[in-house]
Formats: structure tokens, C-alpha cells, sequence
């Protein structure tokens, strides 16, 4: 028999399917799935990434440092990361950062988003709809399509440089707001690229809604950020499609984590209920009508409904959300007026403190606790690739036992699809071993 | 005549933010080229294809950390003609590298209640503590043009072009007016090497040491400015530990100034 792509294969014997080495995913993972008759009695989405403990050598650190620090956890998006802990270091000091500072803070994020979502539509997911194994490969084919996507990538990366410094672990983030502003005049260069990009994305949203996807609809729930204005970055309550509607500091009394021997991740569960979905698809539900209008009609025109439930055509919304990042970045260089401080002075005072923000993947929770003299006693992260960890396992087992008659290095090749619908990123789930174990 | 191979790339991963390989993907203009001139054999961040080894050049990331990845180091050492490491990770062991200032044996007994599930060792390690590095690539993360200029000198047999003098010579090149003097924010400058193009003074900031030592750094003369400034030990130490903690003359100058 022939697989989708031409080659001569064998029908499925063997019972079970592995990877060991996940590939076109950040970090070190891997996938177990066994079979008995036409049942799969385990799915495993296994992480080995060695830990590196950020929550244990956070102790005794400077609340300053931080965002420098945590950056480090990813190089995908290390913006979350400041993000997140900047706004938890300011909810104990008790400030708020608004006006422009809180546009730019805003528009450094549409940078990460178009840089992380570009990466993942083009070189990372993309592939596997149109049967390549990489996007080098694939631009032998598609030499426009792949260029589009760098260009777009960069755009994305653009943004990051200008108000960061680099496009990796960037260095102008601070908690109270920035080292530096950029002055209007330097914005403006980004005027041009952006309007490219949008259009771009719109294309790339009409591209992906081309491709063929894999049947898998689930009842998921959904959890994101929502603000009452806004699709959310950095700011409002933690809500899910299931009625969920907490303020950022009750996380952790209605999500836990737990510990499994076959990842060196902790697996964040809604307590009493178990898995649910965070990211794109989760933002995309329960924040449709605060897209902007180019978005919605984007959305629309691509066929996904106003909640879209099968995780393979996450590439779409992935999509959307570039416009959305592209047009909202638009809007806020239109707007800019440089401030007259690039940041507000922050005392530190002893306490606690939450910051939740949406990373590309999805929700990124940070709690520390610092005293007087700003130095931090305790520090917590829930990164999305936890949080969305027995989710992925849960499309496994719903997923093979309708495909079982595909050929093996075909369902193999879905599988390890289906795990990319989430955007992995491994790098960052697997540090929170330590301090979790610690606590009890 | 024969058509002459292309070259083959590997890209391994260890301990390590996957951030130093993202550069190379951060390349947007020149990937396709790169691509071109050498053949991408195993780069799993960006590819299901795996070609076999042997390897013309292997890009290491990240640092051991575990017993597993201290035997896959020499694996891939006798599978690579030139090994090269990457970011601060693969240099100097990164900041996980922090846990080699604490008591392991009394935390580890604290902190696992299930120790059965993980395998850590109780230092994080710079690759070359364990296997020959032919050349290293500072930064954290890395600077993409200088990776793109290693790569260069590679595929044309050269000595890559990486200067070992300070952050201060990329101020005085940029024309960026020193922030130590002139405004009083401490700077890791004068003891890190360059590479990053001063992005921090740039910026209004100190730099905070991310590309390592440079060549012979004189860390206590720069200690005794910063006191001066009225800079605490402990905010010297915790300068020094940052993301190439364990780096030689970053690492003593910290213990000198532990109480």
C-alpha cells in the first residue's frame, strides 16, 4: 500500500508507536502509545528535558532580576516570561503601569507573537500538511511560501530588537516598565514592514485554511485571560468555557499540578475536573469579539466558527492571531506619544504577588513572594506546555483508535502532528520539579 | 569532476532554553543560503530527517547536567570532525549552573520526595569539562552574526573572526558615552566579553555580564569601583552569578565576596 506522500508501506502490525526524539518541537520530548486489540490502553507524551530548577535558584535573588532571569526559562518567548514576572513583582509593590508604557509593553508582545506564531505556522507545523520534514525541504516546492514566512517571522522580530534590544532574551524590559522608550520617529520604521505583514498574515490565513485536517473534535475546556476591551495579553481574570471566572490570584485554587514519572514537567489540572486547553484555540473562543475587525472577517472567510474544537486547525487561528498581532501593533504605533519616564520608580515591600499573562502558547502564572529589601523568598511557574500536557495525551487516546488502519509511519507522522497542534514547548515546562516536591 | 558534498550540520541540545539554535532559524535572511552551502543532517528543532553521522560540524547547546547526557556528549564528539559550543550553557554551564554553589547532597535529601523519577547530577557543566571543543560561542543567548560568521569560516576553512576583547572596546566603537562613568550604573563591561554589540549601555543600562569573561579580566579592580559606588557584597556576588556563573574568574571573584 502507498502512504499519502507516494512511498511503499506496510500495514500497522506492531502495537505500539514511539518516538523518541520529538522533532520540530522546543525541547526534549517524545511520544508512547500502546495498543491492544483495537484499544489504546496508554498514550504517553513523554518529557525528558533535564530540569533546571529556575523556582529553587530564584531564592535570593533580586526582585529586579526577575524578568532577566525567567527570560532564560525559553528562548521561543522569553517576553512571557518578563511579562508575567514584572507584573507580579509590581502587584506586591503595589503599582500600576499604564498610558504608553502599558501600550509598549502591549506592542513588545504583538512582536513575540508574530515571531513565535510565524515560526510555528511556517517551519514547525506547516510541514506536516503538505508532507515535508522540514521547511527547507519545503521550499524547494514553495520557495514564495517559505520566504513569506521568514519575512513575516521577522517582522515579528523586528519589533522585539527595537523595543528590546535583541530579538532573544531581550534586555529593555523592566519591572515599573522600560529602560528605554523609543522616540516616535524610531516606531515609525516599523509602519511600513507591518503593513506588509498584515497583509501577509491575511494570506496566510487563506493558505492554511486550504490544507486537510485530521477528524478530531473534542468537548475541551477552554482557559485563557480575558479582558473586559482587549484580546488579552498581559491583564484581566482567568475565565474557561466552563465557567471559571477568577481573579489572576486564585489560581491556584482552582489549578494543580501534578507530578508524573514519565515527565520531568508537572501536569497542571483544573482540580476536580482534570485537563484543559490553553493557547491559541482557548484565547480564540473566549475572546472572539474583542479581535479586531480585520481579524473577525479573516476568521470568518477561512470557514472556523466562533469556537473552533478540532486541535489540528489550530494553524488557523494561529493565523488569525498574527493578523490580529499585525493590526494591534499598527494601532498602537498610530497612537504613540513618547512618555516622559521610561519607567516608574518601584520600591519594594515585603509580600506576595501574581502576574498571569498569555505567552504565544497560552497562560504563563508567576507568584513570588519577596520581603523588605526586595529579595525573593519564593517563586512559582506554571508555564502553558504543562498546563496543556494531559490534554495532548487525551487527543492521543481519542485519536488513534479511529485511525489504527492507517499505516504506521502515517499514524506515527499524525501523531506527532497532533502534538505540534499545541506548540510545544518543553524547554520551558520542566523546571518546577524541585520547589513543588519541596512544599509538601 | 566530481561534485563535491555539501558539508553536514548537526545541532544537539542539552541543558539549555533551546534560545542559541532558535538563532539560526532567527536568520531569516540568510537561512535559505545557508541551507544551500551546507546540508542541515540533524537539527531536530527544525526537522523530522535525520542523516547519519559522521558530521563535518556539530553545534552544541545547553549543559550536562544529567548522567545520560554525560555519556551522549562523547557520542557526539567522536561522530563531529568539528565540534563547536554554543551560548552560555555549552561555555560555562548557564544559569542552571547556580545549583553548583549549594550543598546538593543536604538538598537533594530535603527537596525529593520521589528522587527514583529524576537523575540529575549535582553540577552543571560547560561541555568542554567533558569532551575536546574545537571552538566556543559566547553569549546568552548567542549573537546570530556571529554565528553566521562561524559558519562562514567553517565552509571556507578559516579561523572565525570572534574577538575575546570587552563590552567596553563595542561602547567606545558605537560611540556610546560609558554609563559607569558618566551616570554611575554599574557595568560588567570591562570584564565580559564583546559580542553583543553593547547592547545594555545602548539601552541605559549596566551590562550584565551574559557573553562571560573576556581575555584576562581584572573582576577584583572592577569589585573595588563598585564598592566604591556603594555596591553591597552581595550584590557582587549575585552579579558575578548570573548566566556564566561558573566560568572561572566570574566564579572566584563571587566566592571572594561571599561572607
Amino acid at each position: 500500500m502507498l502512504n499519502r506522500f507516494g512511498k511503499r508501506v506496510r500495514l500497522m502490525k506492531g502495537r505500539t508507536i514511539k518516538v523518541n526524539y520529538l522533532s520540530r518541537v522546543e525541547g526534549e520530548g517524545g511520544l508512547y502509545i500502546k495498543i491492544k486489540g483495537d484499544k489504546v490502553v496508554d498514550a504517553k507524551f513523554t518529557i525528558f528535558e533535564p530540569p533546571r530548577f529556575f523556582e529553587a535558584f530564584l531564592r535570593g535573588r533580586r526582585f529586579t532580576e526577575a524578568p532577566d532571569i525567567t527570560a532564560r526559562i525559553c528562548g521561543i518567548c522569553p517576553i512571557a516570561y518578563q511579562m508575567s514576572s514584572v507584573h507580579a513583582m509590581e502587584s506586591i509593590c503595589g503599582i500600576r503601569v499604564e498610558g504608553q508604557l502599558r501600550e509598549l509593553r502591549r506592542l513588545i508582545y504583538c512582536g513575540e507573537w508574530i515571531e513565535s506564531h510565524g515560526l510555528h505556522v511556517y517551519m514547525l507545523h506547516a510541514p506536516d500538511f503538505l508532507g515535508y520534514e522540514d521547511a527547507i525541504q519545503m521550499s524547494k516546492d514553495y520557495p514564495d511560501i517559505v520566504k513569506r514566512g521568514l519575512k513575516l517571522k521577522k517582522t515579528g522580530n523586528d519589533i522585539v530588537t527595537l523595543l528590546g534590544g535583541r530579538e532573544i532574551h531581550p534586555v529593555n524590559v523592566r519591572v515599573g516598565g522600560f529602560y528605554r522608550v523609543p522616540r516616535k520617529k524610531e516606531l515609525q520604521a516599523l509602519v511600513d514592514p507591518l503593513k506588509w505583514a498584515r497583509d501577509a498574515a491575511l494570506e496566510t490565513v487563506r493558505w492554511t485554511a486550504g490544507f486537510q485536517f485530521p477528524d478530531l473534535e473534542q468537548d475541551y475546556e477552554f482557559v485563557s485571560i480575558s479582558h473586559p476591551h482587549e484580546y488579552p495579553f498581559n491583564e484581566g481574570r482567568i475565565v474557561s468555557g466552563k465557567g471559571i471566572d477568577i481573579p489572576v490570584e486564585q489560581f491556584f485554587d482552582h489549578f494543580e499540578e501534578q507530578h508524573v514519572k514519565h515527565s520531568t514537567s508537572l501536569q497542571a489540572v483544573i482540580k476536580e475536573r482534570g485537563s484543559y486547553f490553553t493557547g491559541p484555540m482557548a484565547r480564540y473562543a473566549l475572546n472572539y469579539d474583542r479581535l479586531s475587525p480585520i481579524a473577525k472577517e479573516a476568521a470568518a472567510e477561512s470557514g472556523i466558527a466562533k469556537v473552533c474544537n478540532n486541535p489540528f486547525k489550530s494553524i488557523i487561528v494561529r493565523s488569525v492571531e498574527i493578523l490580529y498581532a499585525c493590526d494591534e501593533a499598527l494601532r498602537i504605533i498610530e497612537n504613540y506619544e513618547m512618555p516622559d519616564h521610561p519607567y516608574i520608580e518601584v520600591r519594594p515591600q515585603a509580600g506576595t504577588g501574581h502576574g498571569a499573562t498569555e505567552a504565544p502558547r497560552g497562560l504563563l502564572y508567576h507568584r513570588y513572594t519577596i520581603d523588605d529589601d526586595g529579595i525573593i523568598g519564593d517563586a512559582r511557574i506554571v508555564p502553558p506546555t504543562s498546563q496543556n500536557q494531559k490534554t495532548i495525551e487525551g487527543d492521543l487516546l481519542n485519536f488513534v483508535p479511529k485511525n489504527l488502519d492507517l499505516p504506521k509511519d502515517v499514524l506515527t507522522w499524525q501523531c506527532e502532528q497532533a502534538i505540534r497542534n499545541y506548540d510545544p514547548c518543553i524547554s520551558c515546562s520542566c523546571h518546577f520539579l524541585k520547589l513543588k516536591i519541596e512544599r509538601e | 569532476m566530481a561534485v563535491k558534498r555539501k558539508p553536514k550540520l548537526a545541532v544537539w541540545k542539552f541543558a539549555s532554553c533551546d534560545g542559541c539554535q532558535l538563532s539560526l532559524l532567527d536568520c531569516e535572511d540568510e537561512l535559505l543560503a545557508v541551507t544551500d552551502a551546507i546540508e542541515i543532517a540533524n537539527f531536530p528543532e527544525a526537522s523530522r530527517s535525520v542523516t547519519r553521522g559522521p558530521y563535518d560540524l556539530s553545534l552544541v547547546e545547553g549543559s550536562i547536567t544529567t548522567p545520560h547526557d554525560a555519556e551522549r556528549i562523547h557520542k557526539i564528539r567522536r561522530s563531529s570532525k568539528y565540534l563547536v559550543t554554543i551560548g552560555s550553557c555549552a561555555t560555562a554551564g548557564g544559569i542552571q549552573a547556580l545549583r553548583n554553589f549549594t550543598d546538593v547532597k543536604e538538598f537533594v535529601s530535603i527537596v525529593y520526595a520521589n528522587p527514583q523519577y529524576i537523575e540529575t547530577l549535582s553540577k552543571s557543566t560547560p561541555i568542554s569539562d567533558h569532551v575536546m571543543v574545537d571552538f566556543e560561542l559566547r553569549g546568552c543567548p548567542i549573537n546570530k552574526f556571529q554565528l553566521l560568521e562561524l559558519i562562514s569560516a567553517f565552509l571556507n576553512g578559516r579561523k572565525p573572526n570572534i574577538p575575546p576583547y570587552s563590552v567596553c572596546m563595542e561602547c567606545k566603537l558605537r560611540g556610546i558615552v560609558c554609563v559607569m562613568v558618566s551616570r554611575g550604573i554599574t557595568c560588567m563591561g570591562p570584564v565580559t566579553q564583546a559580542g553583543c554589540g553593547a547592547i545594555c549601555p545602548s539601552y541605559n543600562r549596566g551590562c550584565y555580564g551574559c557573553f562571560g569573561p573576556k581575555e584576562t579580566p581584572n573582576t577584583d579592580s572592577l569589585s573595588k569601583w563598585w564598592k566604591q559606588k556603594n555596591m553591597s557584597d552581595d550584590d557582587i556576588v549575585r552579579a558575578f552569578r548570573g548566566f556564566n556563573a561558573y566560568a572561572e574568574p566570574f566564579r572566584k571573584e563571587s566566592e571572594a565576596h561571599e561572607r
